[in-house]
């Protein structure tokens, strides 16, 4: 069980990479179609607020790569 | 590990039960309102001729749920963990309800001018923060009341609020649309003119009494003993985010828990009563009181599922919400979208009527010409399509696009199953959610608690869920023929949920909350 966790660790980096690809094309395609103020501000948000999602899954990632999820606490003094 | 988490006498518990989830409730009315009112908020204050306030409006729509919200978290969560959850939850509720309050009071565009968009997006601005900050200081309130054991059954009580604030928004906004005038037509006019600034002055009511049961309330007791052997955390932002031991809770809260629950969440209410109204063409009202009535019947859930988790633990009530949700939604959006469908249906030709209306469009000679149809079928369902196009005075021009416009009230049977459908999504919601607050809370210590829960949830609530009307638009005009592809979007965030949780997350039920 460890080592699948670790392993989907690696899945998780990759998708932090596609989430952050696939939000940024579709915004790409989007503003270009759309050529509007709202549009571009609707996206810059959107953009926006992925980055840090997609920070906070990479990291999820490489923690769960590292073995860091194999035991989890179980009691605050363990944090 | 110990036995208990904080013992508390059952009529207490009760009080603390009512006042927290009272104000929930009410801060969850206060940002529906404004969404549930849109499109005539829309009408007063942005009026999309001018660029600039339908850039507010996009700003308003977009930032207080994406960016403000989350930000409210950390604000909130920052004072809940120094100052403590009473006084921290009781201001976030003074700021949503007197936000929502003033909201009713802004004059509109044409009489102010920037000024009213200007304004209006500054207090939506200011419902977001404070909501971002209201769940976390509630849920963890009511959960360091709660005896151990019971922490499940109890904080579902707050997990029902957010639901039922919905519930609270759409009557309120039905009842005050017809009680405005005993003409039908006239009371929709006069509610869209100046009766939809009643629900926001209602807040202040409400909000005064919540403020008012809130302040005869204590001090959580863990907080309170934390804080009396000054042991309350002096940074939490940086206790919570940047040292891995915490941080990789909050990631593992986030992806492996309120990613999933904030795409159910919204998938089962909000884009099921869109897709209801949009796509399936159902009229305002029987959209409407479908979702109200599957919500009634679904609320109970929240408590049945928050305190079966007592028992069997959180997370796998939680993931099979989701899982079930992963496998059933295209199927259920389909039978909703078939119970709509005329071509399925038998029509009653002969109560077919037509009428046809020219009005004459000021300052030309052209005239605007309106034919509306109406069609029965013989399960009662009763079909209008209005054609609005344009009769030019000038010879040979003809209207480009027509504008089509169709509506349909179901028949008693196939509203019923729309019930019964939406009652279903709304019960995956009571999985994921009902146990949810409990989850949270006990993933992470007192000294850093409502920091902590509180951004993985509004991230996982506001900004995955969130997204599912937009994202699910956007599919569904790349790919025009299949109406349930906006469904994909839920569907794949629960998937990696779903995954994550299973893996990594703990059934451990933490009966001490304490430490």
């Amino acid at each position: 069980m460890d080592q699948l966790k670790r392993t989907f660790g690696l899945l998780w980096i990759l998708l932090a990479f596609a989430a952050l690809i696939a939000v940024g094309i579709m915004a790409y395609v989007e503003i270009i179609n759309k050529p509007a103020t709202d549009v571009w501000i609707q996206w810059s948000i959107f953009v926006g607020i992925t980055i840090p999602v997609a920070i906070g899954l990479f990291l999820f990632g490489l923690f769960a790569f590292k073995g860091e999820y194999d035991r989890l606490p179980t009691r605050s003094s363990d944090l | 590990m110990e036995a208990t988490g904080n013992p508390a006498p059952t009529k207490g518990i009760r009080s603390v039960i009512w006042a927290s989830s009272l104000g929930t409730l009410i801060e969850w009315y206060d940002f529906y309102i404004f969404g549930s009112l849109a499109t005539v908020i829309a009408t007063q204050f942005f009026p999309k001729t001018n660029p600039t306030a339908a850039l507010l409006s996009v700003l308003a729509t977009f930032a207080a749920g994406f960016i403000v919200r989350p930000f409210g978290a950390l604000v909130f969560g920052r004072i809940g963990d120094l100052v403590g959850r009473k006084y921290t939850f009781l201001l976030t509720l003074i700021i949503m309800g007197g936000s929502t309050f003033c909201i009713g009071l802004v004059p509109s565009y044409e009489s102010i001018g920037f000024a009213a968009p200007i304004i209006v997006l500054v207090l939506r601005l200011l419902q977001g923060l404070a909501l971002g900050g209201e769940y976390g200081g509630a849920a963890t309130y009511v959960a360091e009341h709660a005896p151990a054991g019971r922490r499940g059954f109890y904080t579902s009580w707050i997990q029902t609020t957010a639901t039922l604030g919905l519930f609270v928004s759409l009557g309120v906004i039905l009842i005050t649309r017809h009680a405005l005038d005993s003409d039908e037509a006239a009371s929709i006019a006069k509610f869209n003119d100046w009766g939809w600034r009643i629900p926001f002055l209602l807040s202040i009511v409400l909000v005064g009494v919540s403020v008012y049961i809130r302040l005869k309330m204590n001090e959580s007791p863990l907080f309170a003993k934390l804080k009396s052997e000054g042991k309350t955390s002096t940074n939490p932002l940086k206790e919570s985010f940047t040292q891995k031991r915490n941080l990789k809770m909050v990631l593992l809260a986030l992806f492996g828990a309120t990613m999933g629950q904030g795409v159910v969440w919204y998938t089962g209410q909000f884009y099921a009563q869109s897709f209801l109204e949009n796509v399936v063409k159902v009229d305002f009202e029987s959209s409407r009181t479908i979702l109200i009535w599957a919500i009634l019947f679904a609320t109970p859930l929240f408590v049945v599922f928050g305190s079966w988790s007592d028992r069997v633990g959180r997370k796998w009530i939680m993931l099979a919400g989701m899982a079930l949700a992963i496998f059933t939604y295209r199927p259920l959006f389909g039978a909703l979208n078939d119970l709509g469908d005329e071509s399925r249906k038998r029509e009653v030709v002969e109560q077919r009527t037509y009428a046809s209306t020219l009005t004459p469009i000021s300052d030309s000679q052209d005239q605007l010409r309106t034919g509306t149809t109406r069609r029965s079928y013989t399960d009662g369902m009763l079909l209008e399509v209005i054609v609005t196009d344009t009769l030019y005075a000038q010879n040979g021009r003809e209207t480009i696009k027509e504008s089509v416009k169709v509506t349909k009230v179901p028949g008693t049977k196939d509203y019923w199953l729309m019930v019964l459908i939406v009652f279903i999504m709304i019960a995956y919601v009571t999985m994921v959610y009902g146990p949810i607050a409990a989850f949270l809370v006990e993933l992470f210590p007192t000294k850093i608690r409502y920091t902590s829960m509180s951004l993985p949830y509004h991230i996982g609530n506001g900004v995955f869920g969130g997204l599912t009307p937009f994202i699910a638009t956007l599919l569904t005009t790349v790919y025009h023929n299949d109406v349930l592809v906006g469904l994909w979007y839920p569907i794949a965030i629960a998937a990696v949920c779903l995954v994550i949780g299973a893996l990594y997350i703990s059934n451990r039920i933490d009966t001490n909350i304490a430490d």
